[in-house]
């Protein structure tokens, strides 16, 4: 080996090193017996069974789902719509709608957060969860949109023209054809905007309102309140539920191929 | 599609736009007077302070990634094809991590009796604990942390598309291993680069959780002040100007990159 290659590969690995071993060190001390020391005192389980027992959590996370499962599917209906209307737009509007779709994942977040919660003030729509749900939507959709018309693209126009020619309504071409060929690209947009929804602390943070806490808010004030080892216990349930998403989205893809 | 988007995207921007220019209301809300003081305002020497931080933090932060990222990428992509799986699903676990956890980790390991001051102790660096987080440097950990991964996957996606031959015909004509990267490498790859250099500009210049996190109450960065003019002084038209402002700082970062008509070298010099 050269040793460039040994440079390179010693560097990658420091990268990687940079990006596992906070997670590891936060995961092995979700088990540590001790609750303010940072040294090793002993095995436990304790922190995570006291998560179960937490009403305000189990609220949290129930609402996250919730707004996670319906900003999903709003927006994957409106993204998928807008990327298939996009195809039959002229080469130049197409290339505005496009800019438009980028805008809102190119504008900072906490604008946006900050615009939408003016907005709701100013149409007095009262902060809750629905309020959180439309703000997913806001960046969720341009992010389907986007994943789906990757995938139009690389279609082959011809399979559409062998429908029509074969005498299919618009709808049936679509519905039959179309459709199953963008299935893939869907299934990944859908993992993808489900988890960002999930995630999302600063859209939300500024459009909930009283009794709308979603999980990544809770995990805030648990957070500003001071290190505790339920928080390590709650983010090594999370972590697990991040790799449970990626191995998910990865077995989907290898049935499609 | 467009009406949804019209009415929960370019209106609320509008709206803000508006709030921007008038005046405040005695209870903090908003008086529909047309002023320009809230921009004035913005020139306080106060608030020109967190710009600067705001962007130093975030050229900062860029160029970590990029020195960071880039070996890693090209590890990646050089690597044989079953083994880059492996490497990006790697790179992809912390991408899909809470962003929020991966904060709390470092409040964790940087915290005054946390495990980074333990291992300076005892390895005889210093005697006392002292204070790491709540600081500028905690800042750039956290957010160098965070946004690692938004550079290495468009750097890969470049990478991957790159001809190999390219590169050995570069060494078969006894290039040195340093112009095969500035003459060669970073030319071809340069649409990775710039593309993964504003995913993470865009993001750190308005971060908001590591700061309010990592960083303590001298260390605010625009994002938090923007929270905090709408939030905690419910000023919501100086919010709004510096929302806008934000934003201008946001496109003219960008448009730079763009302007640098293909000379990726003169703007890493001027950052």
């Amino acid at each position: 080996m050269s040793r460039g290659r040994i440079w390179l590969l010693s560097a990658s690995l420091v990268n990687l090193l940079f990006l596992y071993l906070p997670i590891a060190v936060l995961i092995l001390f979700s088990f540590n017996a001790s609750r303010l020391s940072a040294t090793w005192q002993g095995f436990t389980f304790r922190w995570y069974l006291a998560l179960l027992e937490d009403q305000a959590l189990l609220a949290a996370v129930h609402n996250s789902l919730l707004v996670a499962a319906v900003s999903t599917s709003l927006a994957t209906i409106l993204g998928v719509s807008a990327a298939v209307g996009m195809e039959r737009l002229s080469s130049r509007r197409r290339r505005i709608v496009e800019g438009a779709l980028l805008l809102p994942l190119v504008i900072p977040e906490v604008m946006l957060g900050v615009a939408l919660l003016l907005f709701f003030v100013m149409v007095e729509l009262p902060l809750s969860l629905v309020t959180v749900t439309i703000g997913h939507v806001v960046w969720n959709v341009p992010i389907v949109a986007i994943i789906t018309r990757a995938r139009l693209q690389k279609l082959d126009p011809r399979l559409e023209e062998a429908a029509f020619d074969l005498g299919a309504t618009p709808w049936q071409a679509f519905r039959r054809v179309t459709l199953p060929l963008l299935t893939p690209a869907i299934i990944g947009a859908v993992l993808m905007a489900f988890t960002l929804s999930l995630d999302d602390f600063i859209v939300t943070f500024f459009t909930a309102g009283p009794g709308s806490t979603t999980l990544p808010l809770q995990v805030y004030s648990m957070v500003k309140s001071g290190v505790s080892p339920e928080i390590n216990a709650l983010s090594a349930i999370l972590v697990l539920i991040s790799m449970a998403l990626i191995g998910l989205s990865l077995v989907l893809q290898r049935q499609r191929n | 599609m467009l009406l949804w988007m019209g009415i929960f995207f370019i209106l609320p921007l509008l709206v803000m736009l508006a709030v921007s220019f008038a005046g405040r209301g005695t209870y903090g809300g908003v008086e529909w007077t047309f002023s320009l003081t809230n921009y004035a305002q913005l020139f306080d020497p106060l608030y020109l302070r967190i710009y600067g931080r705001s962007l130093a933090l975030a050229l900062a932060t860029t160029t970590l990634c990029l020195l960071l990222g880039y070996p890693l990428a090209y590890s990646i992509a050089r690597a044989p094809v079953r083994w880059r799986g492996v490497w990006l699903l790697l790179v992809m676990i912390p991408f899909w991590t809470n962003f929020l956890v991966r904060t709390y980790a470092w409040m964790f390991i940087l915290r005054t009796e946390g495990l980074m001051n333990q291992l300076l102790i005892n390895l005889g660096v210093m005697s006392q604990p002292i204070e790491l987080l709540y600081s500028d440097w905690a800042i750039l950990i956290g957010l160098v942390y965070g946004y690692v991964p938004f550079m290495v996957l468009p750097l890969y996606a470049a990478m991957e598309r790159l001809d190999s031959s390219v590169v050995e015909a570069a060494w078969d004509l006894y290039a040195t291993s340093w112009s095969v990267f500035w003459r060669v490498l970073l030319p071809l790859t340069k649409p990775g680069v710039v593309a993964g250099c504003i995913l993470v500009f865009i993001p750190s210049l308005g971060a908001f959780i590591t700061p309010d996190l990592l960083g303590g109450a001298k260390s605010m960065m625009v994002g938090n002040l923007i929270q905090h003019e709408y939030l905690v002084v419910r000023d919501w038209p100086l919010g709004s100007a510096i929302s806008f402002s934000l934003m201008a700082l946001v496109l003219l970062g960008v448009l730079a990159y763009f302007k640098t008509d293909g000379r990726l070298d003169r703007f890493e010099g001027g950052g």
